[in-house]
């Protein structure tokens, strides 16, 4: 393998055609060495195609790629690993059931001799590697040991491992915690040193912090590059989107919150969680009409457990959930939604919607058999198309049709199309669950805009996000819950990033 | 691509695909030493010659009709039945049963009445595999095959015993079959000197229902939820459990109802071998269809061609029928092959392309970011991954995009 340092890469005109789309508009990205590029842009402007472009994921249909002035051609990953190009994808690439050192002797061939796999000079390198980079990791742990701070690391051992030098990282602080996401970043300020990295974003603070150079795509073009130094991240959020943009904040009233139990009651909640251990133990919350209540913690402490019964798609052990008086606990989903709750659920993709079902029939998925949408049994096409029609326009759901399968949309959209479902059956109570994950700023404006909106309306909206931002940004309380149990409720405006991200890991200091 | 080009591209693809079967077959042909041309030419032609050889490919597309009708429920329910040969039998079992104990009835009351015990004896055999999926996750495809054993030798046990027709003990002949079923219960005959039958009628009023069940009613709208993606039907509140176990009744339901009516109108009494493998057959009919009604009445009809056509090559072509079975073999394979390709947006652009670039026309460029449904695998399922689902759910026939209009 040749170790050759990388001085330059150059993309030079890299153009890229999908069915109705131009991915990648001739794009011209050059990155020297030791530098930092941040590469961001809004959901669908072509990041991600062209880092695959760039990994031999995908061929170009025009354009060249070139390493130190040599043009290079990428056939496949493995072509650009040997010219050491590695890349952490955003969805971690490990498999759980295997220790860190097996994980990443998967993709090294020189680990590999005939009849047998040498693990110890894996974990050699998986030593030398974290050593010289500060990356602590242990080659014997079992990657579902490990957290998704750690996994992250693994991620980047590994890619390491593989002789990269030259790191393509694709939201890679997308699922840690603050604390954890000031480490990486420091960690890889640190790793600029000796590398040269791409670093793919919508954070723009994650930008301003790590970066030297930035590139911002849209629709496909780069629109702009620059110094990071020079521009402020209202400055790129205006380029990313070619519209200034402000996320809207909730303006709490000093009005005291009526006592007594909330419109969306939670008493002493118990939930096993699948695999038989105690996901829910005792939670008590309320949500009071006209409030939004942020539900704040790092994901897998309970927060999916907890919405799915509150939908009654989970039985409870022992506890009361009420909504508007009417007890909901052990209810199965039907009586849930009957009752009035509105649900925006994590998965998107496979929980908010039937992929392959049209839009138009997205949209009356909940509320089909009911005397809007059908008559003695029969569907009434008529007014489920007008609804489709309707709720396109006043939710700017963006598809070539109504009769385009949802599944085919971008993230944006889907979720646009579950929000227009759930929003229009008025529901008393909503449960959002990461309602902007992996979002771009225009949707997440969109969608805070109608929470807030349904907030004013005097719907009870719990809100269960890992986005600080998010939280603090919309929320009259926030609740962080650790390890099944709420830690703590503190009113929106006095929590701090700081105080908000010790509870999240547990701390709690009184 | 424009509707016009992606209607020519659809018929290439299943052109090819078509062609692909028939070299498989060919293939086969030259291996047993058969003259491959006229093997084809016999299987393709022959039925077609007269009126007896239409009317029988009308007699052997009613039975694939409903079962592949039913069948269709059942996998669009997200329900792979593969149990129509079990529930086929059980239909037969309890139309022959009640026909022959009730032989005074008049015909008005006694033919509704055998053909809606064939329905629920199918109906207990299909049941009997969405409960045990619904109650305790039982993969359908191994409690439907085995279910299938069961029916079959609970069919050869009736026959040769409690249901065997007396006459056969007495003239110790004992061929494995019932007395015959009172003349009250039996299928008109539709045209003088051949075997077409009221049946004919029957399948297609059912193909008609259940188009509009499956797409105008809601009780079909969810079962196609259900089965599209189950997780989410149930996020709706859709009791998913409760669609599985009534689509499989359905689906049993449909094949004791093309039992019955093959008994009642063809062969009048239950006879070994009468199922001669439908219930099989069936499920290729269903995919071939496109899993819609539209697509099923005209592709049972086609393998209704093939299947008499396999009997005549045995006669005049000198090669054994069951080479019929390798055509179907091929032609599923090159129907699913062939699915890969006639809806994937991807292959169609890219030839597209192509196309106008040998025709020296200036490509179609799409406008930069035209539509935000970017395949940004990061936020968007890949259309080529989301194809993949298709066959099963069949989101994407033809038939179905007819339907969305």
């Amino acid at each position: 393998m040749p170790f050759e340092p990388i001085r330059s890469l150059e993309l030079r005109g890299i153009t890229k055609r999908f069915p109705g789309i131009l991915a990648c508009d001739h794009i011209d990205l050059t990155v020297g060495e030791h530098s930092v590029r941040a590469l961001v842009g809004e959901n669908g402007a072509g990041k991600t195609t062209l880092m695959n472009i760039l990994m031999g994921l995908y061929q170009p249909d025009e354009g060249r790629i070139l390493i130190n002035g040599r043009e290079v051609r990428f056939r496949s990953p493995n072509d650009a690993f040997a010219h050491g190009i590695g890349m952490v994808h955003q969805h971690f690439m490990l498999v759980p059931n295997m220790t860190v050192a097996e994980n990443v002797a998967l993709g090294m061939k020189s680990s590999h001799r005939p009849g047998r796999l040498d693990l110890g000079s894996v974990r050699k390198r998986i030593l030398e590697i974290s050593e010289r980079h500060e990356l602590p990791v242990n080659p014997d742990a079992y990657v579902w040991q490990l957290s998704v701070g750690e996994q992250q690391r693994v991620e980047l051992v590994k890619t390491l491992c593989l002789g990269a030098r030259f790191l393509i990282l694709d939201e890679p602080t997308s699922a840690l915690t603050p604390q954890e996401t000031d480490e990486l970043i420091e960690l890889l300020k640190k790793m600029s040193r000796e590398l040269s990295v791409i670093f793919i974003s919508h954070k723009l603070h994650e930008v301003k912090a790590l970066s030297d150079t930035v590139s911002i795509l849209r629709r496909g073009r780069i629109v702009f590059e620059g110094r990071t130094e020079d521009h402020s991240p209202a400055d790129l959020a205006a380029l990313m989107t070619g519209h200034e943009v402000a996320l809207p904040c909730v303006e709490c009233s000093d009005a005291p919150r009526p006592g007594g139990p909330g419109l969306l009651y939670v008493r002493d909640l118990r939930v096993r969680g699948d695999r038989g251990n105690r996901a829910l133990d005792g939670v008590s919350l309320d949500v009071y009409s006209g409030e939004i209540l942020g539900l704040a913690g790092v994901s897998g402490n309970g927060q999916r457990e907890l919405a799915e019964t509150l939908n009654g798609l989970r039985k409870p052990e022992s506890g009361s959930v009420r909504l508007d008086g009417v007890e909901l606990g052990g209810c199965g989903a039907d009586a849930v939604i009957a009752a009035g709750m509105g649900y925006i659920p994590e998965d998107r993709n496979t929980e908010g919607i039937v992929p392959s079902f049209s839009v138009r029939e997205n949209l009356v998925l909940k509320d089909v058999g009911t005397g809007g949408w059908s008559r003695a049994g029969f569907l009434r096409l008529g007014p489920i198309s007008r609804n489709a029609a309707t709720l396109r326009e006043s939710f700017d759901i963006r598809c070539p049709s109504v009769d385009t399968a949802a599944g085919s949309l971008s993230g944006g959209n889907i979720q646009k199309v579950i929000l227009a479902r759930e929003l229009s059956r008025r529901p008393k109570a909503l449960v959002a669950v990461y309602p902007t994950r992996g979002l771009d700023m225009g949707a997440e404006e969109f969608i805070h805009k109608q929470l807030l909106a349904r907030r004013a309306e005097g719907a009870a909206i719990l809100l269960i996000s890992e986005e600080l931002d998010e939280i603090m940004n919309l929320s009259d309380r926030i609740a962080v819950i650790y390890k099944g149990r709420i830690l703590k409720v503190v009113p929106g405006r006095e929590a701090t990033k700081r105080s908000l991200g010790l509870l999240m890991a547990g701390v709690l200091d009184e | 691509m424009n509707k016009s080009m992606k209607a020519v591209y659809n018929a290439v693809v299943i052109l090819a695909a078509a062609a692909a079967a028939l070299g498989v077959g060919a293939l086969v042909f030259a291996a047993v030493g058969a003259d491959i041309a006229k093997a084809y030419t016999v299987i393709l032609t022959e039925p077609l010659k007269d009126l007896i050889g239409l009317t029988e490919i009308a007699v052997r597309a009613i039975p694939l009709t409903l079962i592949a009708l039913g069948i269709a429920i059942a996998f669009r329910s997200g329900t792979l039945n593969i149990g129509a040969e079990g529930q086929m039998m059980m239909g037969i079992l309890a139309a022959s049963a009640t026909a022959i104990a009730l032989p005074d009835l008049p015909k008005p009351v006694l033919l509704p009445l055998a053909v809606l015990a064939g329905a629920a004896g199918g109906a207990v055999w299909g049941t009997a595999a969405g409960i045990l999926k619904a109650r305790l996750g039982v993969n359908e495809i191994l409690s439907t095959v085995m279910l299938n054993y069961i029916a079959a030798q609970f069919y050869t046990f009736l026959l040769r015993g409690p249901m065997m027709d007396p006459e056969e003990l007495v003239t110790g002949s004992g061929t494995p079959q019932t007395v015959r079923i009172p003349r009250a219960a039996w299928l008109d005959r539709l045209i003088p000197g051949t075997r077409l039958h009221a049946g004919a009628f029957l399948a297609l009023a059912l193909a008609v229902l259940v188009f509009i069940l499956l797409w105008r009613t809601s009780a079909g709208f969810r079962m196609r939820a259900a089965g599209a993606e189950a997780k989410a039907a149930r996020y709706a509140g859709i009791r998913v459990e409760r669609y599985v176990v009534a689509a499989m009744l359905l689906s049993g339901a449909f094949a004791g109802i093309a039992g019955a009516v093959e008994i009642l109108g063809v062969h009048r009494r239950a006879i070994e071998g009468v199922s001669g493998g439908y219930g099989f057959t069936g499920i290729v009919v269903s995919l071939f269809g496109g899993l819609h009604p539209a697509g099923i009445v005209p592709a049972s009809l086609f393998f209704g061609l093939l299947l008499l056509g396999a009997d005549m090559t045995q006669r005049l072509a000198d090669v054994p029928a069951n080479m019929v079975l390798v055509l179907q073999g091929a032609i599923i394979l090159a129907i699913v092959s062939a699915r890969q390709f006639m809806n994937n947006p991807y292959v169609q652009d890219r030839l597209a392309r192509k196309l106008s670039r040998l025709l020296g026309k200036p490509a179609p460029n799409p406008p930069a970011g035209s539509r935000e449904a970017c395949p940004d695998p990061s936020d968007s399922p890949d259309p080529c991954l989301a194809d993949e689902a298709e066959p099963r759910t069949g989101g994407g026939s033809p038939a179905e995009t007819e339907e969305h209009r």
